[in-house]
């Protein structure tokens, strides 16, 4: 009945696996630095709208349209249909609405000026927004039909300080918003509903990038405590590398093949961190219970049967994580795609750093048996020494 | 005697399950559509004749309701197709008039007795359920400086009577006060006059004085000053949105600071982001008159309604002059307390140095009379009416609505701070409190982010969520059963007890489900076997060691528990990391994430050990064990 399990040299590959991991580092490391993360509306501010078309759509004539407005890097891609587009600009619709009104007034001639965009007095309920247009008056301005009432609702027209105020109920990024959407409709001859659309200002984007460079590094902070309370200081540090090598080769991946990187994405690969310092420590706590059980105390050795003893297990767990990202990345909707699709390659890179990495590292610190004796013994060591 | 566990073991197990499944239950049952009417003041009565108009106007509109409920305050009533709810509430709307609010709900269709033991079904977030979320930044340096401007006055006035003389005193546009003094002695008496009184300001001279002859200090709020207006203003707005947001008739809507100076507004059910930005950004107004006296010209004299319905029945309309004392933009706060000697309640008004000289200067000779505050708000009321071609279209017409809050009698000259005593109870105190702070907003705020979700995205992605956690699930009991036979379907029975544990936490903590949420769960599922993998690798590795089954089993459990602890435990830390740093979506992940472990640590190792327990324990010789 007894078998002997048939030990597999992990060690003694370490020399080709850490070239390996270097090199896929390095790479990741250069995608990063050349292109960059493609960052997504929640880092980069912008406007997305997720349109519904009543046939499929005609992506180059929606770019046309995008590309005519001079919108900020434009994007226009299925989402899940082919009847289901998503448009993203980093442009704010409020912005890019003032520019425009600002290049029409302007066209009106003698020096008329958008001056600027405020809000409505308070008697003015249910209105949106005041412009202040300077030399130029009402009247000339109501008979160039400019504000008509099918675009723009309840127009008031008043005087201050010799400029004209235009009181307008519609919006005006809701006015261009409908204008760009009308204009797709007309260039594809579709009918389009709007289905979602996102405004993200520009600041929330640099806040979120500080919160998850932050939320990263404490994470490697307290993982690092832990393991080095649990274990000890050696440990720590194989894990830590392991667990910056997952993080740089899923980033990479993201870089390399201009994948969108959004807040789901950021949460995805926190939590990578979280399951793959979990594949470590199983590692780990056999490494530590073979040290103190085995007579051997060849590092590289017991490390070799450690790994061995757990890859059983560390193939079923991958298996099945894998098993409910894939539905998560088929079945749950493009939403989530890119945070199933972050854990997927974090699940391989941590998996392959948990048996090649994190143990190789702690052996080339010099792991010995005394390492790991269990701290009562070494407490009674100390007080030994105080004695003279 | 190996692995035989004690009975309370079984029936906390069994507690444990039959909780789970209870409050696991309501959310199978699909909520109805429904309409929920309110008053817009407190004082409407909501009775059952409302309800039979309600349901009259439907059946006229022939759409089908049933269910109709009356509560304290609400009235709520089920609507048969979700398509016809819009039109149902318009149709409401139209049929009760003004002074009720309408809003679009969902019933929940738990049974009673469900309902009874508190079960309720899970919160949904934006993304699943429909609706627009703003973010709105405070613009709290505005506060900042305005709160400076009425420190500049304030200061100015305490000079002047400590008959301090000085040059200048101006408020800086960046939260400084620059005072000019034309001798140093000035200078240092007005330092030590003022410092005391500003606790929360920091007070420093120049190094060197630039121009001969002139001596100046500046004074600045400290950081903590600087918050302490920051909270102020927040909560302020917060307060103000609430109210402004209940009239958008949004059943549950989500007000919520966020960081320093932001807030966050999710409506749920609503689809126009424009009408909800219109009434996000209104404001009502305040006016402090006087009450006429019988000697006030008819010419000055105007009637208004009470507020209070109460009130106006009792005392009719209210005569105040025409003249004002001062508006709402002057009241810097209003708070509701408790007089220190009578303990009756009543409102402590603060107006800023303008308002104050104001209120001073006619209230010091009209000591007896009565003073009135005024609500002033302006509304817009929808009307359907027929245009040219017959057709019914809406017509939005404004209106000002003027309703006296407050009339009280002047029993000495007011200053800056004042009190309104007099008052009922607390709760009218801190009522009218309220209405007092919303004259105006405490600091401006504009619109940074902004998102609307159709209500059909939201049905999709509910649907994306529920079929990815079915398949997963399904998968993954299968795999186990296929690789563990026996012992996979202990761990297989411990993951559903794991993911009703899970479902029914998060119901009873009030989690909002979103998207990410639900990829928490498919992920938790996903990991939770981790823990029964561990634990079967090492009984099958006892076997092959030649331990007897028993004591593999034994073995198995007890050596894996401390690996599936250190290993839970760090995901723990990353958890609440994540939990404590995120916002939004990553929030959402991070709840499920955090319950889905500690629901794993006790499910995976408890419930497959008890079942394994239960099978093979106590069996004196056992052979052969399926793993």
């Amino acid at each position: 009945m007894t078998k002997e399990l048939r030990i597999i040299d992990f060690m003694g590959v370490r020399h080709y696996t850490s070239a390996l991991s270097i090199i896929i580092v390095i790479i990741s490391l250069a995608s990063l630095a050349i292109n960059g993360l493609k960052l997504g509306l929640d880092f980069t501010g912008g406007t997305q709208l997720e349109l519904l078309f009543d046939r499929p759509a005609d992506l180059d004539n929606i770019r046309g349209v995008l590309e005519k407005e001079e919108l900020k890097s434009p994007v226009a891609v299925l989402f899940g249909s082919d009847q289901e587009v998503m448009i993203r600009t980093q442009d704010q619709m409020k912005v890019k609405a003032q520019e425009k009104l600002t290049t029409q007034i302007a066209a009106l001639g003698s020096g008329a000026a958008l001056e600027g965009i405020e809000r409505p007095a308070r008697e003015l309920e249910g209105f949106a927004d005041t412009l202040v247009i300077a030399n130029v008056s009402a009247e000339a301005l109501q008979q160039k039909a400019l504000f008509s009432p099918e675009t723009y609702g309840r127009v008031e027209y008043q005087t201050r300080e010799g400029k004209t105020l235009v009181v307008v109920e519609n919006s005006i990024d809701s006015v261009y918003l409908r204008q760009i959407i009308a204009d797709i409709e007309q260039a594809t001859g579709a009918k389009i509903q709007l289905r979602s659309s996102e405004f993200v200002g520009p600041q929330i984007g640099d806040e979120l990038r500080d919160q998850g460079g932050l939320g990263m590094l404490v994470a490697f902070a307290l993982v690092f405590l832990y393991v080095a309370v649990q274990f000890q200081w050696k440990f720590s540090t194989g894990a830590i590398i392991g667990l910056v090598h997952d993080v740089i080769v899923t980033l990479g991946f993201f870089a390399f093949f201009h994948w969108d990187f959004d807040l789901t994405v950021l949460a995805a690969i926190l939590a990578l961190i979280g399951y793959s310092i979990n594949d470590t420590i199983v590692i780990y706590d056999r490494i530590r219970e073979n040290f103190r059980i085995l007579r051997k105390t060849d590092p590289h050795e017991v490390i070799n049967i450690s790994i061995t003893q757990t890859l059983g297990r560390t193939i079923m767990t991958s298996a099945s994580v894998f098993i409910v990202l894939f539905c998560l990345y088929f079945i749950a909707g493009e939403v989530l795609q890119g945070f199933a699709l972050a854990l997927i390659i974090g699940i391989v890179a941590g998996t392959y750093s948990s048996v090649y990495i994190c143990a190789n590292i702690t052996a080339a610190l010099g792991i010995t048996k005394e390492d790991l004796m269990p701290k009562a013994k070494a407490e009674d060591g100390t007080e030994l020494d105080e004695i003279p | 005697m190996l692995n035989r566990y004690p009975l309370w073991k079984y029936l906390l197990l069994l507690f444990f399950a039959v909780i789970g499944i209870i409050y696991s239950i309501p959310n199978l049952y699909a909520p109805d559509p429904a309409l929920q009417v309110s008053g817009d003041s407190s004082a409407k009565v909501i009775d059952a004749p409302v309800l039979a108009k309600m349901e009259a106007a439907l059946k006229a509109a022939n759409i089908e309701a049933f269910g109709g409920e009356v509560t304290a305050k609400t009235a709520m009533l089920r609507i048969k197709d979700v398509e016809q709810q819009m039109v149902a509430r318009k149709i409401v709307q139209q049929a009760l008039g003004d002074g009720y609010v309408v809003a679009l709900n969902t019933a929940p269709t738990t049974p009673a007795w469900l309902q009874s033991l508190g079960a309720s079904p899970l919160k949904l977030g934006l993304d699943l359920a429909g609706g627009v979320h703003f973010l709105l930044e405070v613009d709290t340096a505005s506060a900042v400086a305005k709160r400076q401007e009425i420190n500049a006055d304030d200061m100015k006035d305490k000079m002047r009577k400590a008959k301090v003389r000085y040059a200048s005193v101006v408020a800086q546009k960046d939260n400084q006060i620059t005072a000019r003094f034309r001798s140093e002695e000035a200078r240092d008496e007005a330092l030590s006059l003022l410092r005391g009184d500003y606790p929360t300001m920091l007070f420093t001279t120049p190094d060197s004085e630039q121009t001969a002859g002139e001596f100046t200090f500046a004074a600045n709020f400290t950081e903590a000053g600087v918050r302490e207006i920051e909270d102020y203003a927040v909560s302020q707005n917060l307060i103000t949105l609430r109210n402004r947001v209940n009239e958008l008739g949004v059943s549950e809507p989500m007000v919520q600071r966020q960081g320093r100076s932001r807030i966050i507004v999710q409506l749920a059910g609503i689809q126009d982001p424009a009408e909800a930005k219109r009434v996000i950004g209104k404001t009502a107004n305040l006016e402090f008159r006087l009450g006429a006296s019988p000697d006030t010209l008819v010419s000055n004299k105007e009637e208004f309604p009470f507020k209070d319905e109460l009130m106006q029945m009792q005392r009719g309309n209210a005569v105040l002059e025409k003249q004002l004392i001062v508006t709402g933009d002057r009241v810097a706060n209003a708070t509701s307390s408790f007089d220190p000697e009578t303990n009756q309640p009543q409102v402590n008004i603060t107006l800023d140095s303008l308002g104050g000289t104001h209120m001073h200067r006619v209230t010091r000779n009209n000591v007896g009379r009565q003073m009135g505050i005024l609500f002033i708000e302006y509304k817009t009321r929808t009307q359907i009416v027929k245009n040219a071609a017959g057709e019914d279209v809406e017509k939005m017409t404004q209106y000002v609505e003027r309703k006296v809050i407050s009339l009280a009698t002047i029993q000495s000259a007011l200053g800056v701070q004042f009190r309104i005593t007099g008052l009922d109870n607390p709760a009218e105190a801190s009522e009218l409190a309220l209405l007092l702070r919303a004259g105006a907003l405490a600091a401006p705020m504009h619109f940074v982010e902004e998102r609307t979700i159709g209500p059909s995205l939201g049905a999709e992605n509910i649907k994306n969520g529920v079929d990815a956690t079915l398949w997963g699930f399904g998968l993954v009991v299968l795999f186990m059963l296929v690789v563990y036979r026996m012992f996979g379907i202990f761990a297989n029975i411990a993951l559903a007890l794991n993911l009703l544990l899970m479902i029914t936490m998060l119901s009873m903590f009030g989690a909002t489900l979103t998207l990410p949420g639900i990829a928490g769960i498919v992920l938790t599922i996903g990991m939770a076997v981790d823990a029964n993998v561990l634990i079967h690798s090492r009984i099958r590795e006892e076997l092959k060691n030649g331990a007897s089954p028993q004591q593999a089993i034994y073995a198995g459990y007890e050596r894996a528990f401390i690996t599936i602890l250190d290993a839970n435990l760090t995901t723990l830390i990353v958890g609440v990391i994540l939990f404590a740093i995120g916002t939004g979506p990553i929030k959402g992940f991070a709840v499920t994430l955090i319950v889905g472990i500690l629901t794993t640590m006790y499910a995976s190792v408890s419930c497959s050990r008890a079942l394994a327990n239960l099978v093979y324990g106590g069996r004196k010789n056992l052979q052969k064990i399926s793993i």
